[in-house]
């Protein structure tokens, strides 16, 4: 029987109906209106997540001025400001937002294959976020424990939100893993069902390899979050010993017995590690196609990237405990994790290259996405050479818990990712809005972005290579950091408020550009990539109108020799060949 | 191009940076050189990769910037310099992996004739012991803490009773000579670092950890909890002092043993009333504070505490700054309880006295007050009531202005600014949070409805 695609089947055509101003926008299950919904979301929480940086900061600098910030509000913004930036900001985004919006076009199917389940994903997404901002209002407010919630202190009294806080967020954090895994199975399933006739897996763009294999590492990492925040709410609520040994709290011996902190830490960092990835990952495919489009050429060693974000993702699996070194654990584990560790520095390495050796004999256009991505191998790069310290388990004993590591996971993790995801913002603006961006501000908004994060994170190596400690509310007099330090602090202040202020332009242009915008083409910056070549811009409910697309080639057809454009969409046949299925012809 | 050249101004700007910055490893103090050895190598490798990629990329992206009449090359693959690529890269790994790994192999094997200490780790301080002339500790538990047995060493462990217990944030440790910390926490995580020894570990309730290592220079070093433990996190310090050997015997032999502590007699409040008619000429008949002579209440206040302070001024701890005016009064009175006796039996003699609420003089916004009380509660308890393992005296009940005037005393850095008094460093910054004096009101005024 031919193959017919899921979302091409009669049954289906339901689905793709007209609909009410509410089924439209509201209870939408097109992925592409949920995918804005995610981002929304996402990014407004992102937004609450950065003001409370600022708020951070501002204490760090100034100490004397700012009487809101108490040390209990201090460790609450740090804790808020961790959790909203790694969990709803970047990982909703990249799967929910850019999952959502590209798996489906760069496959060319009409939609994902469980609609209904999809937008029962956001609306559960949704349910954490208002859980989560819920813990704001509550006596004691939110947690304080920091990100990573390690027991005992994030349920024992000491520290700030012990009464209510770190139930909400131990709920919300349950019901975000709800959400996406009813995301995370349709992203998955699309991509291995719903993928259009010729759509090799060795055809699809880079963006869907990333944002595919980070969600198996999500469906596979997030589980060992939600065991432990279930034991933890059990610890907390009926007084188990999970997590909770025999311990003294406020001068009185607690009933606990028995359980184990570090366990706690081996399944949070079991998720935590392979977070990271599915973070990078979707970063990385992205960056990947923004280079090749804007370089008009050709992604370099295209299986070789392929191949590293597998291994990536599944060495992310066996370095879990890298983070730690000086927790306690049986120390001989640190030469087994030290190992692996360093040896995924291999195939990350492969992908920093190989992003410079598409770029390397191309064609550049300096458009805004193409600045963000090479300020994104910029500080990607120094994120992962600073990588290479924490990794070493005898380098990391002085570095760790230190400064150096606040500025090496912002540079990998936090600005990295973020620059990635203005770069994308900016790369699909057209086919979303159907509008261009204003160029011009999109340029400030890179350089004062890449030029001011550049100016925060890197004097922090520096001050935690001189031992300053993280998660201090101050440093107060030691023997060994000098007053250049809070000198040093203040200017870190200075750069990221004006960071801060300056995303004001990025909204200012999206805001502007969705009704002033000049009208995009639906192929503006030549690309080859199936969203690029739907029939509206922006796309329709269902895609593709009549035919679903038919691939022929992979997906990064630029410059070949002989051809007067200096692009092959996809979609367009080989002379002389009529095979859909030839992935061989791709390399000719 | 202005992306190019910013690249490399970048690259320039961050090798400038790591040459001048005034900010680089503490001088040493330990043994473990080889740590500086291996982030020295990690930097060598790590800083050629970050120089050499950003300029490749500088380069390639002004003479690949776009012309009209350009076009990019077409080459799918060119598996050679891929694998050129990835071997270069293993090679350098490898480079900076294996030292990594001989030296962490010597972090965990600990020399045999390394001596031992415990560093017990609670909220929010230090405390330590060392095995005694047996040369082993005694065993410890959690149901055996008190005010009278902080350490929880069970009373029947023949082990236990040589025991050296330094109730104190500062520990003395001998010049040149390997030391095996053992690391005990009471209740959460904390870390144990000292930035000049280079390593550090984590204490875990309910399990042991350890780090060693061998001292190299003669100093005080700050030991900081560098692991998440509580709002007072940052405020939890200590320090360790490297001695000559003979120096650190005589420190040594002056600390207790656990059966010294424990055989300590009872106060008796006979012989502490005597003493008392001394301070009730300020602290009044009754104990119950007098503002005009600006002596607070006593009676009700944690005996422990009492002690604690007392000791502080005989020590010059507390009542030596000479903005402390009433601290400076203090001081001498203070030295006439010339032993632990005397000062038992005063305390003892304290605590038969009436504990009436004294008036109340301060006014503040109560309920901006309770706000910023939640710091507070979490070292001086919920209802104000004082908590002896957080080494916290009551509050609620005692007398108001008072607490004012202690609370501006820390904040101004007249009373907690003595090296070696760690709880009042503690307070101090603690009272970090208190950006204004209205906070201060605000917050006694609702320790007043407590």
């Amino acid at each position: 029987m031919a193959y017919v695609a899921i979302a091409d089947r009669d049954h289906e055509h339901h689905l793709h109906d007209p609909q009410t101003f509410i089924t439209k926008y509201i209870w939408s299950q097109d992925h592409k209106v949920i995918a804005i919904q995610y981002g929304i979301t996402a990014i407004s929480v992102g937004v609450l997540a950065m003001i409370l940086s600022a708020m951070m900061r501002l204490q760090l600098a100034f100490p004397d001025v700012f009487s809101f910030i108490t040390p209990n509000n201090y460790y609450q913004f740090v804790t808020m400001h961790g959790m909203i930036m790694v969990i709803y900001l970047l990982t909703a985004l990249f799967l929910g937002g850019f999952g959502n919006f590209l798996i489906p076009l760069m496959c060319g199917a009409r939609d994902m294959v469980f609609p209904y389940v999809n937008m029962l994903s956001f609306w559960v997404y949704l349910l954490s976020v208002i859980i989560l901002m819920a813990s704001f209002f509550v006596p004691g407010g939110p947690t304080g424990a920091g990100w990573t919630l390690y027991p005992p202190q994030s349920i024992l009294p000491g520290t700030p939100g012990t009464d209510w806080g770190i139930l909400f967020m131990l709920i919300s954090l349950a019901v975000f893993i709800v959400a996406f895994t009813m995301g995370g199975l349709n992203y998955v399933t699309t991509v291995l069902q719903a993928r259009c006739r010729g759509m090799t897996l060795m055809r699809m763009p880079l963006s869907v390899w990333g944002i595919f294999v980070a969600t198996i590492l999500g469906l596979l990492a997030f589980p060992a979050l939600l065991v432990s925040a279930v034991m933890m709410i059990l610890d907390k609520t009926i007084g188990t010993s999970f997590f909770i040994p025999a311990v003294l709290s406020m001068g009185e011996s607690l009933d606990h017995l028995g359980g184990s902190p570090i366990l706690f830490q081996h399944l949070f960092w079991f998720f935590g590690h392979p977070e990271v990835y599915i973070v990078a990952l979707p970063a990385f495919g992205i960056i990947s196609d923004l280079i090749s489009t804007h370089a008009r050429k050709n992604i370099f060693g295209y299986r070789m990237m392929v191949w590293a974000i597998v291994a990536i993702g599944a060495l992310s699996f066996v370095v879990w405990a890298h983070h730690m070194y000086v927790s306690g654990m049986n120390p001989y584990f640190g030469f087994f994790f030290a190992t692996t560790t360093l040896i995924i520095a291999i195939p990350t390495a492969i992908k920093v290259y190989n992003w410079v050796l598409t770029l390397w004999q191309g064609n550049i256009r300096f458009t805004v996405p193409m600045m963000f991505a090479i300020g994104f191998i910029f500080t990607f790069t120094h994120g992962g050479l600073t990588g290479l310290f924490l990794g070493n388990v005898t380098v990391d004993l002085p570095l760790s818990d230190t400064y150096f590591v606040v500025g090496h996971f912002h540079m990998v993790m936090g600005v990295s990712p973020v620059l990635a995801v203005f770069g994308a913002i900016y790369h699909w603006f057209p086919k979303i809005s159907g509008r261009m961006f204003n160029e011009t501000l999109g340029k400030w908004h890179f350089w004062l972005t890449f030029l001011g994060t550049y100016s925060i994170y890197l004097p922090m190596h520096y001050l935690g290579i001189l031992g300053v400690p993280r998660r201090y509310y101050a440093n107060g007099i030691t023997d060994f950091i000098p007053e250049s330090a809070q000198t040093m602090n203040v200017g870190i202040t200075i750069a990221a408020l004006l960071v801060a202020v300056v995303q004001i332009i990025f909204f200012v242009n999206i805001i502007w550009s969705l009704r002033n915008g000049k009208k995009a083409d639906s192929n503006p910056w030549g690309a080859t990539t199936l969203e690029w070549q739907t029939p509206d811009t922006p796309p329709k409910h269902g895609n593709w109108g009549p035919e679903l697309p038919v691939v022929y080639r992979w997906a990064y057809d630029y410059s070949v020799p002989g051809q007067s454009l200096d692009f092959i969409p996809q979609t367009e046949p080989h002379h002389g060949h009529d095979s859909v299925d030839d992935e061989d012809k791709d390399k000719k | 191009m202005p992306l190019a050249v910013v690249i490399i101004l970048l690259v320039v700007a961050t090798i400038i940076f790591h040459f001048a910055s005034p900010w680089w490893f503490t001088p040493i103090a330990s043994n473990w050189g080889a740590i500086d050895t291996t982030v020295n190598i990690t930097i060598w490798v790590t800083g050629v990769v970050f120089i050499a990629v950003n300029l490749f990329l500088a380069y390639v992206i002004v003479k690949y910037r776009h012309k009209d009449d350009g076009r990019a090359h077409y080459e799918p693959e060119n598996t050679k310099l891929e694998v050129w690529l990835t071997s270069i890269t293993a090679l350098g790994v490898a480079a900076m992996l294996a030292p990594g790994l001989f030296v962490w192999a010597d972090f965990v094997n600990v020399p045999e004739d390394a001596a031992e200490v415990e560093v017990v780790g609670q909220q929010w301080r230090w405390s330590y012991r060392f095995p005694g002339a047996d040369g082993v500790f005694g065993s410890t538990d959690i149901p055996n803490m008190s005010v009278d047995n902080p350490f929880g060493i069970s009373p029947d462990d023949p082990a236990g009773q040589d025991d050296i217990l330094v109730n104190d944030n500062t520990v003395h440790v001998p010049l040149n000579k390997p030391i095996k910390f053992l690391l005990r926490s009471k209740d959460v995580l904390h870390d144990f670092a000292v930035a000049e020894f280079r390593v550090k570990m984590d204490l875990v309730p309910g399990m042991v950890t350890y780090i060693w290592l061998t001292p190299t220079k003669t100093g005080t070093y700050d030991i900081l909890c560098e692991e998440l433990c509580g709002m007072a996190h940052y405020a939890m310090r200590g320090a360790v002092v490297v001695n000559e050997e003979n120096e650190f015997d005589s420190w040594l032999s002056e600390q207790p043993t656990f059966a010294q502590t424990v055989a300590r007699p009872v106060g008796d409040p006979v012989a502490g009333q005597a003493f008392f008619a001394v301070c009730a000429a300020c602290h009044g008949p009754q104990g119950e504070g007098n503002l005009a002579l600006n002596a607070p209440k006593t009676a009700g206040q944690e005996g422990w505490y009492i002690k604690k302070q007392i000791n502080s001024f005989k020590s010059g701890f507390r009542g030596a700054h000479k903005d402390d005016i009433y601290g400076l009064q203090m001081a001498p009175m203070a030295a006439i309880l010339v032993d632990e006796n005397a000062i038992d039996n005063v305390i003892a003699y304290i605590n038969t006295l009436p504990d009436n609420p004294p008036e109340t003089s301060v006014t503040g916004d109560a309920a901006r007050g309770e706000k910023l009380y939640t710091t507070c509660a979490a070292c001086h308890g919920r209802q104000g009531q004082g908590i002896w393992s957080q080494d916290a005296p009551r509050l609620a009940g005692m007398t108001d202005w008072y607490l004012v005037q202690q609370l501006k005393n820390f904040k101004a850095g007249v009373r907690g600014d003595h090296a070696s008094d760690f709880q009042g460093r503690q307070m101090a910054l603690l009272s970090l949070m208190l950006k204004d004096e209205q906070a201060i009101h605000d917050i006694v005024a609702y320790i007043n409805t407590l």
